[in-house]
């Protein structure tokens, strides 16, 4: 029996949904995909797993239709296919959700929605059939609102109801969970498998091994551009799992006791903001108290007040009324290069756009957070002391590019996080905050990242993470809080809390405050 | 004091001279929205100021000329389209260009025509226009163009927010990446637009030359082109605040005529500086929400499309 196909009642074979065969896709002298060839059979849950740059990506964006392969067959149902562009793809039953959001800002999601179809239905009955679908799986989305208020949560469910309105036979979904709390992906899975159990294949990448384990059905390992391994996950470990995708194995973040004792270096006191935006979220009575030596995590669903409570502690936005501590003085009416420059650094979401700008080389983006008389004595840059920064923070953060030179945008997402986060880490902050510091970074990044993060507290600083990823904080942090509906619960210790109490929190339970610390 | 005929007869005149803003305007803002900024609206008006007046001049039918102006316009939009679509030119050096084209081929085509008189749009309508009352006059003044004039901002709000190719449209402004990886053909959309707003551009430009005037000088349009273009921007690309910021133009263009009747003692530079000044200011101070100005500002404008992937 050919891999991946399903055997019926009478001895009949189905054929696989989707066949890739010896698929090749060079990009100048690097190949992306080496004869790749993988199978998935109808209503199966299919693991896609690798690092990034593996090659998980391009081999999507062929199957969509948006990058043509150099060589190699597709065969859609038994049939072989040519699949030339996206119209093609969706033609066929194959619907996809980017991990890198295909959506227009400034248009509607029911808009949204409706360019995808591409069908002529009126806008006020798409709505309906909006409201329907997002019900029936448990989608909770607003077609009225404008993606650009949306978090990346709600973009993702708007993504995935643009696919499923279009009665899809095959979903690829990448990185699909990063952005939710565990019950919110818990009920992705469900809906996931309600799915495939209704014949819908189902192509699920993922770096998050246990979910794998927990969801999916059949798994294909890529690395550097090859299938190096194809694996039922539900009888392989997290380990097995994770030695395959990076070939060797798996340094783990090594965490010192729990330390929340020190002197308290960043005290915030009724912090009341107003959102600045429609759908924005106000802030309300926010209250913290950072230690020295100690993570702080902030746990939370996006949207839920981290923009404006990060815009108010980095000083992007000024909330008069409220106490704003840092070591002892008062800093709430500074800004951003004012905190900086006592201490306080900010590691933004956005990588390129904030954190760093695409079209500067590496050592112009070290310069962003770092002009002080070393790099710019009298007012005119050193650009040897500055290419002798960039080159540091290189070789001490391990970023893989081409050195100070290289162009942003030239990097991986890791390796220009890696950078940045080490750009401020470099700069020893008595207070660093840590917006979202592993999202969509590779396994082995996102390790270093952890590390740098536990080594900073360790050095005696501050760290305030927020994160959407439960498990991360559960790993780095000595208290975690929960930001919901604008308002911050007290921190309790993550040795006397789980997963589902927070989950609770996250969830915007009322009442259940004290469930924490259960 | 104003009487109720002399109200009537100032709303008349500020609704003509608010006419060549909102079909220029409106042009500019179809395009814009598609993401195409074409700096070269006072050029195309120009353009079919004059060859909508010699058109008319030639043939003694202003209707012909309307079609002709049109025309012209989105000829000088089409140039344009080649060299900022096709080519992929940069758009503001190019409308720029555009503009300075203009007014040299407008001042060359037209220069044999100065002085020329022709048969005015109302005449032909209307031909016992003279005969009737002043009152009746006032309604006659009230042309066709004028009424395509004020109904632009609806039609172009209905085809933008309420149709399907008006949402391709603002899509393919917002990104052309995301409309492209859809599936929509973003040049075809933009072509489409930039000749539109070339051809009410035309339109605004005959609007001077045939009605409002009615004659050619080198350079009539006068900066109509600037202020429309200014409109469309200041206005965050609302079809509602353009609409009136042209009205706005066109009263204050009229009121300072009465300022000078009510004996008010100001230069008359100072006057004609006004309806620019006021405008912009009024805009500037209505448009000021940063938020509303992101969530209409097409995010691809001005930028060049080629399709990857």
């Amino acid at each position: 029996m050919p891999q991946g196909a399903t055997p019926l009642m009478h001895g009949q074979v189905l054929p696989p949904r989707l066949a890739l065969t010896g698929i090749v896709k060079r990009y100048g002298a690097m190949l992306a995909n080496d004869a790749v060839t993988l199978s998935v059979a109808p209503g199966e849950i299919h693991a896609l797993l690798g690092e990034n740059g593996a090659g998980k990506s391009t081999l999507m964006k062929i199957v969509y239709g948006v990058v043509a392969p150099d060589a190699g067959t597709i065969a859609w149902e038994g049939r072989p296919v040519a699949i030339p562009d996206p119209n093609a793809a969706r033609a066929l039953g194959i619907g996809m959700v980017f991990q890198h959001f295909s959506l227009f800002e400034t248009l509607t999601v029911a808009e949204n929605i409706a360019l995808g179809l591409g069908t002529r239905q009126p806008l006020a009955a798409l709505t309906a059939e909006i409201r329907r679908v997002a019900a029936q799986y448990g989608l909770a989305v607003e077609p009225g609102r404008h993606v650009h208020h949306l978090s990346v949560g709600e973009r993702q469910r708007v993504e995935i109801l643009r696919c499923l309105l279009q009665r899809p036979r095959l979903l690829i979904l990448d990185e699909p969970t990063s952005v939710l709390t565990p019950q919110e992906a818990e009920g992705l899975f469900a809906m996931l498998r309600r799915l495939a159990e209704e014949g819908c294949s189902i192509l699920y990448i993922s770096h998050k091994l246990e979910e794998i384990r927990a969801l999916c059905t059949a798994a294909t390992v890529l690395r550097a551009g090859q299938v190096v391994a194809r694996c039922d996950p539900r009888i392989e470990t997290a380990e097995s799992l994770a030695e395959m995708m990076i070939g060797g194995g798996l340094a783990r973040t090594s965490r010192p006791p729990a330390r929340w004792t020190g002197p308290p270096c960043l005290v915030v006191d009724g912090l009341t903001l107003a959102a600045d935006e429609p759908f924005g979220t106000t802030l309300r009575e926010v209250a913290l108290e950072l230690r020295a030596g100690e993570i702080l995590g902030i746990a939370g669903v996006a949207g839920n007040g981290q923009k404006e409570l990060l815009a108010a502690l980095a000083g992007e936005r000024r909330a008069p009324g409220a106490r704003i501590l840092l070591q002892g003085r008062p800093i709430g009416v500074l800004g951003p290069a004012e905190r900086r420059d006592r201490g306080l650094h900010f590691i933004p979401e956005e990588r390129l756009g904030r954190g760093a700008v695409a079209e500067y080389s590496l050592a112009e983006n070290a310069l962003l957070t770092r002009l002080n008389p070393t790099t710019a004595p009298r007012g005119l840059l050193d650009l040897r002391a500055v290419n002798a920064l960039a080159a540091r923070l290189i070789t001490r953060f391990g970023v893989r590019c081409a050195g100070p030179a290289a162009q942003g945008r030239s990097l991986s997402g890791g390796n220009m996080q890696k950078f940045i986060v080490g750009r401020e880490i470099d700069a020893g902050p008595r207070v660093l905050l840590a917006a979202h510091p592993t999202w969509g970074v590779d396994i082995g990044a996102a390790l270093a990242i952890r590390q740098a993060l536990l080594d900073l507290a360790a050095a005696g600083a501050g760290v305030l993470v927020v994160s959407e990823d439960l498990d991360e904080l559960l790993e780095i942090a000595d208290r975690i809080a929960v930001l919901s509906g604008g308002r911050l619960s007290p921190p309790v210790p993550v040795s006397q809390t789980s997963v589902e109490a927070i989950g609770l929190l996250m969830g915007g339970a009322e009442g259940v405050a004290h469930a924490v610390a259960a | 004091m104003l009487d109720g005929f002399a109200l009537l007869a100032l709303l008349v005149a500020t609704l003509r001279a608010a006419t060549p803003l909102l079909l220029a305007g409106f042009g500019e803002l179809v395009a814009e929205r598609a993401g195409v900024l074409n700096l070269g609206v006072e050029g195309m008006m120009l353009v079919g100021a004059a060859t909508g007046f010699i058109a008319t001049a030639a043939t003694g039918n202003p209707l012909l000329g309307l079609l002709a102006a049109a025309l012209a316009g989105a000829a000088m939009a089409l140039l344009f389209g080649l060299l900022t679509l096709t080519l992929r030119a940069n758009q503001v050096a190019c409308g720029l260009a555009l503009t300075i084209f203009g007014i040299g081929l407008s001042a060359l085509i037209g220069l044999p025509w100065q002085g020329t008189p022709i048969t005015g749009l109302a005449t032909v309508l209307w031909p016992g226009l003279d005969a009737a009352s002043p009152l009746v006059q006032q309604f006659m003044l009230l042309d066709p163009v004028l009424w395509l004039a004020l109904a632009a901002p609806l039609l172009v709000s209905a085809f933008l927010y309420r149709s399907r190719p008006g949402l391709v449209l603002r899509a393919v402004g917002e990104s052309h990446d995301v409309a492209h990886a859809l599936g929509y053909s973003v040049l075809r959309v933009r072509y489409a637009a930039v000749l539109f707003g070339g051809a009410m551009s035309g339109l605004g430009g005959a609007y001077l030359s045939l009605v409002y005037t009615p004659m050619w000088t080198e350079n009539m349009v006068a900066g109509r082109g600037w202020i429309a273009l200014a409109l469309v921007v200041f206005s965050a690309w609302k079809p509602g605040w353009l609409a009136l910021g042209a009205l706005l133009f066109g009263f204050v263009t009229i009121a300072q005529f009465h300022a000078g009747a009510l004996g008010l003692d100001i230069s008359p530079h100072l006057l004609t500086m006004l309806p620019y000044l006021a405008t912009v200011l009024v805009l500037v101070l209505i448009s000021r929400d940063a938020t509303r100005l992101k969530l209409n500002a097409p995010a691809a404008l001005g930028k060049p499309f080629t399709a990857t992937g």
